[in-house]
């Protein structure tokens, strides 16, 4: 889960790592109410930050600074509402303007290929840091961190001399730093970025952005991170889907996907989205995992989530059976279509089953002594894909 | 020969007495896995019967593996236990631990791997999040569906459970010499690269099944390995061509992020090296057939 910038700075500012103060705003009033607060505070000028979860946010207009309350009122009309990379922003952060002498850049990340941390520090800061370590790779410093050692404060020290950070910033990055591998451990964070980290002009080390990501397998010990997910943002049925335990990613196209597996769904989107090609395009309408287990109840719920989709122009089930055999999902699908008829629910769409594995061919002879009118079985994946996207287009 | 699993393979499950652990547990002796004990602290000197056999639950790792002999562990405990698991089993030193349970924190396969590493690296990792390894009609440890497939001389390495039984089962008539599935997160102890080498070197494999998804860049340096080191036949598969960016699909590494990681450049990563990339599983099996039948 991505932290919106506003949300990455409490956290920091909670490990006691430095960071400009600063309110959120929905609309441009509340903007220049905040503003009007550190002006009586003898602060006038003001950062008004778009909050949405990308980057590029400078690039696109979304920062702006402003010189007065009435300023940070009008910039704030100007941000919010934008459209940044698909995103709109929904609010604005308004912060003190720092006095900023130099900019770095500072993370720690997983690193996957070699299945250990890694800590990037560079003086050239503010911009993009795959540009830099392009241009300038000398100016880059990658750091490798132990799970194990982990980063005091003479380690974090080192990696700000290793980003060649000047001498006069070292001790307040070496705090700063070590303050932020807390956040990354503590918080189950795989990814903490500061970009810029600031010198300010009175020889202060500052996070001017953050940007956290949070491992959504470590919730059973983080209590308090479903309080940071940003539920306004889900789509509906997302949402829904989450709700029921099942694993759902809407997607824009007209064929409903319901399989097992994350590997065989993904395979499936492909599939459908090749045949697909040949039918003006019909492409998958979502991603849905149901897991190993293919009960009714977990079959009626993916279909439910899937049929409430208006897109949804066709359904393509696509179960392997392994560990749970083939006339279990089968009766599965038999049972969940009663299910949702008992919700109320009319199952008035195409449904292209595909059954393969494990007692497949008793699976598919309760399927079709069951005789469900919306339901067919083709019995390979290839033309399972094609059925359903000629179904999707014939209901376009 | 098969790889890393054999029919001399000796079985613990760690988490026998729960739930999941119980039922696959029983799935592996009906597989004609010697399993020969579990474990559990607070069941320990306990014992319990599965497929008639009555198995000796230890207190242990180590314990287990002086009493039984035992030299591969198979991890069903849920997330918030399985780093201490691993550990344990890391420094019992046993030489495989397979490591079933789904939904592992990252700091912790991070932290575990660090430890096997520091130990020495005694331990071979498979997994987290992931089947486990089959040798067909030798052994089975892990959640693999064994009997969908027959013995033969195909390698099979895999990021996917459905998609390793998929092309185990559309290749069932020729078979397989060892079936292993890596996992999906985006730390994993055993890579692509552990395992080509291992089938390469193998006697009982003729070629090898590759098959990968979107998120790192595990299949592009499968490719480099493929193309300095294995000179076996190497087919591929990779899932998530259409798979949006930023969106996780089920697996936690399973994340196209910028221009890296898309399947579309492992694809062409590996074909670049002489590997045959289907388009389909389907495909990817057609290709395999037309190289055994050659």
């Amino acid at each position: 889960m991505d932290l919106f910038e506003h949300q990455a700075k409490e956290l920091f500012a909670e490990y006691g790592v430095p960071v400009p103060t600063g309110k959120i705003a929905k609309t441009p009033e509340e903007a220049r109410a905040i503003a009007d607060e550190f002006a009586a505070a003898g602060t006038s000028r003001v950062v008004v930050k778009a909050q949405v979860k990308t980057g590029g946010r400078g690039k696109a207009g979304g920062v702006k600074v402003a010189d007065s309350p009435a300023d940070a009122e009008e910039k704030a009309r100007q941000i919010l509402g934008m459209d940044i990379k698909g995103h709109t922003v929904h609010k604005v952060l308004v912060e003190e303007a720092s006095a900023i002498a130099q900019e770095y850049y500072f993370s720690f990340l997983l690193d996957r290929a070699n299945r250990t941390f890694l800590s990037i520090c560079s003086v050239e800061g503010g911009m993009e840091i795959e540009e830099v370590a392009a241009t300038k790779p000398d100016a880059v410093a990658m750091v490798p961190i132990s799970a194990l050692a982990g980063v005091d404060r003479a380690r974090a020290r080192e990696i700000a001399a290793a980003g060649r950070l000047p001498v006069e910033a070292l001790d307040g990055a070496a705090e700063l730093i070590e303050r932020l591998w807390a956040v990354f451990v503590d918080e189950d964070a795989t990814l903490v970025e500061v970009n810029p980290l600031i010198l300010t002009q009175d020889g202060r080390v500052v996070a001017l952005d953050g940007k956290v990501t949070l491992d959504e397998n470590a919730s059973f010990r983080q209590a308090e991170h479903a309080a940071l997910e940003d539920k306004a943002a889900a789509d509906p049925l997302e949402a829904k889907a989450k709700a029921k335990d099942l694993n759902y990613v809407k997607l824009d196209g007209s064929v409903g996907i319901i399989g097992n597996g994350a590997g065989l769904v993904m395979s499936t989107l492909d599939v459908v989205a090749y045949a697909g090609e040949q039918y003006d395009g019909q492409k998958p309408a979502n991603f849905l995992d149901i897991g190993g287990g293919a009960s009714a109840e977990v079959m009626a719920n993916g279909m439910e989530i899937v049929l409430g989709d208006p897109a949804v122009k066709s359904v393509f089930i696509n179960v392997f059976g392994g560990i749970t055999s083939g006339d279990a999902v089968a009766n599965g699908i038999v049972q969940a279509v009663k299910l949702l008829g008992d919700r109320g629910e009319t199952v008035d769409r195409p449904i292209v089953v595909r059954l393969d594995g494990n007692n497949a061919e008793e699976g598919r002879r309760i399927l079709n002594e069951a005789a469900i009118p919306v339901i067919e079985q083709v019995e390979t994946m290839d033309e399972a894909a094609r059925r359903a996207a000629e179904l999707a287009a014939q209901g376009a | 020969m098969a790889i890393w699993l054999t029919e001399n393979s000796k079985v613990i499950v760690q988490g026998m007495t729960g739930g999941e652990g119980s039922k696959h547990t029983a799935r592996m002796l009906r597989a004609g896995t010697n399993v020969v004990g579990g474990v559990n602290a607070r069941k320990a000197g306990q014992t319990v019967t599965h497929e008639g056999r009555d198995l000796p639950v230890f207190g242990t790792v180590a314990e287990a593996i002086e009493q039984t002999g035992a030299d591969v562990s198979v991890v069903f405990v849920p997330p918030k236990f399985t780093k201490d698991a691993v550990v344990e089993a890391i420094d019992a030193e046993i030489p495989l631990c397979i490591v079933i349970t789904e939904g592992i924190p990252v700091h912790d396969s991070t932290w575990f791997w660090a430890h096997a590493v520091e130990k020495g690296g005694k331990t071979r990792i498979i997994g987290p999040n992931c089947p486990g390894i089959a040798s067909p009609g030798k052994s089975n440890a892990g959640i693999i569906p064994a009997d969908i497939t027959t013995p033969g001389r195909i390698g099979l390495v895999s990021k996917s459970g459905t998609l390793t039984y998929q092309m185990m089962y559309e290749l069932r008539d020729i078979g397989f010499s060892t079936c292993v599935g890596i996992g999906g997160d985006p730390v994993i102890g055993t890579t692509h690269i552990d395992a080509l080498e291992a089938f390469q070197a193998d006697p009982e494999t003729d070629a090898i099944v590759m098959i990968g998804e979107i998120g790192g860049d595990a299949e592009e340096r499968a490719a480099a390995y493929i193309e300095q080191h294995v000179t076996k036949p190497v087919v591929g598969y990779v899932a998530g061509f259409t798979a949006p960016e930023g969106k996780t699909m089920g697996h936690a590494g399973a994340i196209v992020s910028g221009s890296s990681g898309t399947a579309q450049a492992k694809k062409e990563a590996l074909e670049k090296v002489g590997v045959r990339v289907g388009k389909t599983p389907s495909e990817t099996a057609r290709l395999m057939r037309e190289i055994m039948s050659a």
